[in-house]
Parts: structure tokens; sequence; C-alpha cells
């Protein structure tokens, strides 16, 4: 599976604007796999992403819409996607401004399917 | 009220810093030899002798463990429960080799401790005042020196 997955991360990466795919344990916040550019720091969007999508999960629960399924958060130089794959395993893209929103969900997809 | 209690000053910014980024329930800064010089969350002096004693003595171990199996000193320790984890990590300072345990609950995970616990060893060496001259340590200087931390800790 591993190697499934990882050519999973790399075709991610390659939807122009994308700066790095992870693989992240949504419990623990730990990265399992990652294919991230230079600059991106892994631990820290990993632990981050999965504090953020865990607060969200409260959020979400409590408004009675259930667990969060795919998560596009755009912030000033970029945005961050989030897509909820097998049970407590997140994939996490850091990618620029201005990116194929779509392109990338559907890749997330792909990726994903390789996980479960 | 701040839960933060320091031995000495320089410590106090840093581990508040941490805490409060980390989202961890109780923390100790301590010497390998278990001196404890900082702690946030403990509210009785029992469970922070306890604690610094076995975090101690694990680190001891652990260091021991590593030695025999000649694959240098263990790094960091963590275990997780159902209600809390646990991260012991050793780590250099300017004022020496140090200890820090960490408790946290289901609202911070191993990976934000360790990523805060990075900041926490830079912003300590950033902070820490340069070294007094060591003086030999004597039985009974220890005793009295765990008494002041022990009472600073808790007034």
């Amino acid at each position: 599976m591993t190697e499934r997955l990882h050519e999973a991360l790399d075709r991610v990466t390659r939807v122009r604007g994308v700066r790095g795919v992870l693989l992240v344990g949504l419990d623990d916040g730990l990265v399992v796999a990652d294919a991230v550019m230079e600059g991106v720091r892994a631990n820290a969007v990993a632990a981050l992403a999965a504090s953020l999508v865990q607060r969200l999960a409260r959020a979400t629960a409590t408004s009675g819409i259930g667990q969060p399924g795919f998560l596009h958060l755009e912030a000033e130089r970029g945005a961050l996607l989030t897509l909820a794959v097998r049970e407590r395993l997140m994939l996490v893209t850091v990618a620029e401004p201005g990116v194929n929103v779509g392109l990338v969900r559907l890749e997330l997809l792909r990726a994903g399917a390789e996980v479960r | 009220m701040s839960r933060t209690r320091v031995v000495e000053p320089w410590l106090a910014g840093p581990l508040e810093h941490f805490v409060s980024e980390s989202g961890a329930r109780l923390t100790l800064i301590l010497t390998p030899a278990g001196q404890v010089l900082a702690q946030h969350g403990f509210t009785r002096a029992v469970d922070v002798m306890s604690a610094a004693a076995l975090a101690s003595g694990i680190a001891a171990s652990t260091g021991e463990l590593a030695r025999l199996l000649e694959g240098g000193a263990f790094r960091a320790l963590s275990h997780e429960s159902q209600r809390h984890g646990v991260f012991l990590s050793r780590f250099a300072s300017p004022r020496g080799p140090l200890l820090a345990l960490v408790v946290y609950g289901y609202e911070s995970s191993i990976g934000l401790v360790q990523l805060f616990f990075e900041e926490l060893v830079t912003d300590l060496a950033a902070a820490a005042p340069a070294a007094p001259p060591r003086a030999p340590v004597l039985a009974a200087d220890f005793e009295r020196e765990l008494n002041e931390s022990l009472a600073t800790l808790f007034r």
C-alpha cells in the first residue's frame, strides 16, 4: 500500500499550485505520509490541521450535521484543503491562492481511495 | 489566576506560552535528578514530588536501556491512554540537560505537544541567563533546595 499511497500523494502535488499533501492521523496529529515542497513545515501543518478539524467536528456534530468531510479554508496567501479518509485519518493539502479546488478535491478523493 | 509556578523567573514566559498553545493540562520541567524547576497545573506538592520522581526514574531507566542497546539516548517517550496522553522528553538547555513531563487530554494531541515542545526548547534556550558557577552537590543542600523549590512552587 505504501508505494501506491506515495504515488497517489505525488499525483496530488502535480496539480498546479499545490505545495504539499500529507496523510495525517486525526487523533494524534502526526504525519503518516507526505509529499511537500521545501518550506512547508509538515509536522506543524499536520498537528494544527488535525486540531482544527477536530474542533470543527465538534461544531458540526453539535449542529446535527455529522462529521466534516471536505474542508476548504482560504487564507491570505493560500489555501488549506482537508479530506477525511478512512476512520481517524485525513489528507491535508497546502496550496497557493487560485488553485483549482475542484481538481485538488478530485485528486484527494483518488488518493483517499488508496488509503481505504 | 495563573496555574504556572516557577522556581526561576526566566522559565515562566516560555512555559506559559507552551501550555497556552499546546493545551497541556499538566507540565513539569525538572532536572534529570528530579529537582523541579517549574510546573503548571498541579495543585498539590505531593503530586509534583511523585510525578518528578517517576519522570526522573523513567528517564534514567530508558536512558540505561538505550545505552545497553548502544543506540544513543532516547529523546522522547510518549504514552496514550483513553483519557490522557503523557509525553516525557530530555532536552538540552544552557543550564544543562533538563526533562519535561507533559500530560494532555482530548483537547490536544501528541502532534501539538511535540510541535510546541520544540518551540519551548528554543524559547527556554533564548530566555536562560548565564549559568552560575557550579558548586559541589551535597545531600543536605539538595534536600534544602528541594524543600525551597516546593515552597516556591506552592506558596
